[in-house]
């Protein structure tokens, strides 16, 4: 027997009885206003939420970022908001990407119980971006603020399993004395565009 | 200061924890120290539960996920290989150990890969995968910050959660002016972990390999997530071409929804925040790249047998039974000698190899405080309990503590003898000298004072009272 049926046959062979699947219906929070509540936990995980009413203005807004400023290259995958310099394409090995200032990315849901946003990364050109870059700026419409994970699966439900995460505020670490120190090996900061 | 582990990371085979907390306990500025520092992440675990409204919905309904998981793992771990197999991902099977590491190698050696990078599993510690693969020419680098400081003192981790949480920034900052080259005298955890971005981008940069571990393995989707806060699992997985993710059995979700449940739980149990900062779902390799799904037995559908301890399977490793253990708080991570230590660890241990871990059943105040806070409610205390009565029945307990409990035994069951035995001590402990009533063969006295003894004894105590009323 192979290594694969041996495990499997173990397992059921010591498996209790059946017990049956627990009912998740009832779970969940709800906010009296999520998109308020999702700026606050952000805030509360190292990161900023800035709310704007349309697409223009959230272009206006990243240009006036400091970290914006101050980048040299920028990879943007949300064009209408800010054009980046650093053409994809061009770049060969994820390894080449060091050095990156500022990635500009399209987040589809933002959880207002934990200041999370969901981006589908499947289609990156290169998956490195989000996390070798120094700031990361995501862009997210309003209408994408749920209550909780349980209504962020919900959502994504719909759609095939793909390369995907959660992003919640800069990276961080308390290793060293349980001091927390932000930017330990991914992004330094996390500014949340939410439009609408 | 704590056992060292060997360099090769083995532990102690036999431990005795008793002796290994002594050690610890002897510096007692940082033994006061550590408490506080765990005491202090218990304290965040609190706050960040008490601000969930359905928090004791979430643990039954986590609880109840698992052991509906547990009675049919066989099955789902069949639907996730399939899945994860249909989206380009390679699933290999390792029963033990030994076969996990000939697995790993085996990838890398075949693309003559010889610098790995990897990010935090409990796994591969348990697998004493680093040894076995430095001793076959791969360099391997731990990337999580805690874990690579813990592996630059070839020390294993004193913590799930919190590898290096026995260190002071000074030990840490001397540590990395050695190995990093900083300034001396340096122990600014920023300064420090600057120093150690700059070090580890290099490393996942010229990583020709990534392996990260598992918290969740999704049967329906056929997918794995990896949490982290440093974001070191996202470098590891998206740098090199080769992503190798290696997962015990019991991380199997059934559904994606059922992620939600627990990663609700796992971080605010851990350390208290409202999720960790990365959550990545990978299904399949990426476009130009290789996946490889390593799932390993290493005992655990022995432990599925087991109508008591098969509790334990369901275990997210948040570490929150750790920072809320009187006795953890107090003897450090070390004094365990296991891969997990703490309450889950002192089940785990046993069950692995009962005659050396004998003594961790006994490394718990049985507060009840572990059963408390953990998020998928493992009855972590009366596991203990029953690994004591356990141990009993084996013939494994210390030759003092059988001695010690014949004694009891006897007293108690004459009344007689229990009577006599009162009336004695109250007239002779009271008139010994301290050298004899705190001689070495009182255990029990080396941390605690002898109350006073009573005038009267509880019977004529409460034959009074009678009498009165
Ligand atoms: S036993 Fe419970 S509290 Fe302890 S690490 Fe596991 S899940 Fe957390």
């Amino acid at each position: 027997m192979t290594a694969r049926e041996e495990m499997l046959a173990a397992m059921r062979r010591n498996a209790p009885r059946e017990t049956p699947r627990p009912d998740l219906a009832r779970l969940g929070v709800k906010f009296a206003d999520p998109a308020a509540k999702f700026a606050e936990s952000l805030q509360g995980v190292g990161g900023t939420c800035l709310r704007v009413p349309d697409l223009a203005v959230a272009g206006r807004a990243v240009a006036e970022l400091p970290v914006r400023q101050a980048a040299k290259k920028v990879v943007s995958l949300v064009p209408e908001v800010e054009p980046g310099n650093l053409d994809l394409a061009a770049v060969k090995a994820p390894r080449e990407l060091e050095g990156l200032d500022l990635t500009v990315l399209r987040g589809e849901l933002a959880v207002a119980e934990n200041g999370a946003v969901w981006v589908d990364a499947q289609l990156l050109p290169h998956r490195a971006i989000f996390v070798i870059a120094e700031h990361l700026v995501l862009v997210v419409d309003a209408a994408g603020v749920v209550n909780d994970l349980h209504e962020a699966y919900a959502r994504l439900a719909g759609r095939p399993a793909a390369y995907g995460l959660f992003i919640s505020g800069p990276s961080k670490t308390a290793d060293i004395e349980q001091a927390l120190v932000i930017g330990a090996q991914g992004a330094r900061s996390c500014t949340v565009l939410l439009v609408g | 200061m704590s056992a060292p582990p060997s360099a090769t990371g083995e532990l102690e085979r036999t431990v005795d924890h008793a002796a290994a907390a002594a050690r610890f306990v002897a510096d007692d500025a940082k033994a006061h120290w550590h408490d506080q520092a765990l005491w202090w992440v218990r304290k965040k675990r609190d706050a960040a539960s008490a601000a969930v409204p359905d928090w004791e919905a979430l643990r039954d309904a986590a609880a109840g996920l698992k052991a509906h998981t547990l009675s049919r793992l066989g099955d789902y771990l069949d639907e996730f290989a399939r899945n994860a197999e249909a989206r380009g991902a390679h699933v290999h099977f390792a029963r033990d150990a030994a076969e996990h590491n000939a697995i790993v190698h085996g990838i890398l050696q075949e693309r003559g890969i010889t610098r790995l990078v990897k990010s935090k599993s409990m796994l591969t510690e348990e697998c004493h995968l680093n040894p076995y693969l430095e001793a076959r020419g791969v360099t391997v680098t731990d990337t999580d910050l805690g874990e690579r400081i813990v592996q630059l003192r070839h020390e294993p981790p004193s913590h799930i959660v919190l590898p290096a949480i026995h260190l002071k920034k000074e030990e840490i900052g001397e540590l990395f002016h050695r190995e990093l080259g900083t300034a001396e005298g340096a122990s600014d955890p920023k300064v420090l972990t600057e120093a150690a971005r700059q070090h580890l981008r290099q490393r996942f940069l010229e990583a020709e390999a990534g392996l990260t571990g598992v918290n969740f393995a999704i049967a329906e989707t056929g997918g794995v997530v990896v949490c982290t806060n440093e974001g070191n699992a996202d470098m590891g997985s998206t740098l090199p071409r080769v992503h190798i993710a290696c997962m015990g059995v019991e991380k199997l979700v059934p559904r994606r929804e059922d992620l939600a449940v627990f990663l609700r739980l796992l971080a605010r149990s851990a350390t208290g925040q409202p999720v960790t900062t990365y959550t990545t779902h990978f299904h399949g390799p990426r476009p130009d790249g290789e996946l490889h799904i390593v799932v390993v037995d290493n005992g655990r559908s022995r432990q599925l047998a087991d109508p008591v301890f098969r509790r334990s399977l369901s275990c997210i490793r948040c570490g929150a039974c750790m920072n809320t253990c009187p006795v953890f708080r107090r003897s450090g991570g070390y004094s365990y000698g296991y891969i997990v230590p703490g309450p889950i660890g002192s089940i785990l241990g046993p069950a692995r190899d009962p005659a050396g871990h004998r003594t961790l059943p006994f490394a718990s105040s049985l507060c009840g405080s572990c059963s408390d806070v953990c998020p998928v409610r493992i009855d972590l205390h009366h596991e203990l309990w029953a690994w004591r009565k356990e141990l009993v029945k084996r013939g494994l307990l210390p030759w003092r503590k059988r001695a010690a409990m014949k004694l009891a035994g006897a007293v108690l069951r004459f009344a007689w003898l229990y009577r006599l035995a009162g009336w004695v001590a109250r007239r002779l402990v009271p008139a010994l000298p301290r050298r004899l009533a705190y001689g070495r063969w009182n255990a029990w006295g080396r941390q605690r004072e002898l109350p006073p003894m009573p005038r009267q004894t509880f019977r004529q105590l409460y034959r009074s009272h009678r009498d009165r009323s």
